[in-house]
């Protein structure tokens, strides 16, 4: 495999390379760091990303906990069990190819959900009731 | 990630998406995702969002990931030498958890269109860093206190408010993260505890950590906010909640009646409780250390990187073997479905 070309970019305290603590972990560049790689690293073999889905326990419905790269379902399910209930957060896995999740719209915007906006009578706070009416 | 319509690298600026060359619709979401964060929103992965802001998160998220990943050899050096049982079980539950942080982080990252395999990459090859304070070595026991007590306490003061970062995914990754670091801490302050009210050689030992590691743990703060020109857009955009210096304030004052409890003394001379400012004083870091170890002279860096190609090579065939097994299985399933 050949290497893209390495300059690193050299740090100096006059600081024309930032750092920053948001790093999590300790403080990290912030400039003169590459966020993408060069194309000609695009033709590898990758493993697919598969959604996980956790019941957190009987009662309750799955819910989206992230994602994880597998090269099958069942490596999927294992590696689900390993990365996201090291501490019983689940009593059942679920995972999906990511790529078969079908989405409201490519942004999460309004317009979709725009003619629930104006039905305020769906719910039940639109209503008076008369004084002393119990059990409504 | 969060379904499958990702825009390619390139196609990513609003203008290109504009009806008619107006440059409309690319000020609406401009707009909208200024008014989101405004309100403190969350800006989810499938948002517009600026291409900086975009880039920013991926160098952050992936230095954070490669971070948690390098933090597995500094501790992993100690797990066939752990002093009992108890304490083999919890290094190797925690070495687990930064695997798993790891992946947290390189999962959120790949939400915003990066792609791990890169990611990784470009950890390999330099051009992505980690941490500098990995590059430090565990040369005791006692460094596996100091490292839980210390970095690990350090990374929850930068990590908590990242809880509530403006990007969902990496704001809910860091919940995860959070929860488990606790346990981190702990584990390390009773290991320096028990060793502290031993013998005087493992109070000795626990000392000699702490006078290590200490300075260290302030740098993972990164340099003062004077000298910290790109923190002002990251504070705009809801990355990043306070600045480098307060956190390190906070800190510090967290950790002083930590170490008395423990017994043990900070390194630093010039630490004081200052009735004014209600913190603690604390003296001068040498920032030309933390400079040093970033451009690779620290006292582990070739060590760390060496460790890392080499375990990414050495499971190479292990990740082609389970590739190849799938495809098998997919092209039996396929040739049977035909049959039938």
């Amino acid at each position: 495999m050949t290497e893209p070309p390495f300059e690193p970019a050299e740090p100096t305290l006059a600081g024309t390379q930032d750092l920053t603590a948001a790093g999590g972990h300790g403080a990290v560049p912030t400039s003169g760091v590459p966020t993408e790689q060069a194309p000609a690293a695009a033709a590898r073999r990758e493993w697919p990303l598969w959604e996980v889905f956790v019941r957190a326990k009987r009662g309750l419905s799955h819910v989206h906990v992230g994602s994880l790269h597998a090269p099958d379902a069942a490596m999927a399910v294992r590696n689900a069990r390993d990365l996201y209930t090291r501490r019983q957060e689940g009593v059942s896995i679920w995972v999906l190819p990511a790529g078969q999740i079908t989405a409201s719209s490519p942004d999460e915007k309004d317009a979709f959900f725009e003619p629930a906006g104006d039905k305020i009578y769906r719910h039940p706070t639109f209503y008076d009731v008369p004084e002393g009416v119990e059990h409504l | 990630m969060y379904g499958n319509d990702f825009q390619a690298p390139g196609e990513h600026a609003p203008e290109e998406t504009a009806i008619d060359g107006s440059r409309i619709r690319a000020h609406d979401l401009d707009a909208q995702f200024q008014a989101i964060i405004e309100g403190d929103g969350r800006i989810e992965p499938r948002d517009a969002m600026p291409e900086a802001y975009r880039k920013t998160l991926i160098r952050q998220i992936a230095q954070h990931a490669h971070s948690e990943i390098i933090g597995m050899q500094p501790e992993g050096n100690w797990i066939s030498r752990a002093p009992s049982l108890r304490r083999k079980a919890i290094l190797m539950a925690k070495v687990q958890d930064e695997a798993g942080h790891g992946l947290y982080l390189y999962a959120a990252a790949e939400t915003l269109g990066a792609d791990r395999a890169d990611l990784l990459d470009m950890l390999h090859n330099g051009r992505q860093k980690y941490s500098s304070i990995f590059n430090y070595p565990t040369l005791t026991w006692a460094d596996m206190g100091a490292i839980g007590w210390l970095v690990d306490g350090a990374a929850i003061v930068n990590q908590v408010p990242l809880c509530r970062c403006s990007y969902g995914p990496y704001a809910r990754a860091m919940i995860r993260v959070c929860k488990e670091e606790s346990f981190h801490q702990r584990q390390g302050f009773e290991i320096l505890h028990t060793l502290s009210h031993g013998t005087p050689e493992q109070h000795a030992m626990a000392q000699d950590a702490v006078d290590r590691w200490w300075w260290p743990s302030l740098m993972m703060f990164g340099p003062p906010d004077t000298e910290s020109p790109n923190s002002a857009q990251s504070m705009a955009w809801g990355i990043k909640r306070f600045s480098n210096d307060d956190l390190r304030q906070r800190f510090v004052d967290m950790t002083v009646p930590q170490a008395e409890a423990l017994g043990l003394t900070l390194p630093d001379p010039d630490l004081t409780w200052n009735a004014e400012r209600g913190h603690h004083d604390f003296g001068e870091i040498d920032f030309t250390e933390l400079f040093e170890v970033i451009k690779g002279n620290g006292p582990c860096n070739r060590q760390r990187m060496e460790q890392r190609r080499g375990s990414h090579q050495d499971g190479a065939w292990v990740r082609d073997a389970a590739a190849a097994y799938a495809e098998k299985q997919t092209a039996r399933a396929a040739g049977q479905e035909t049959a039938a």
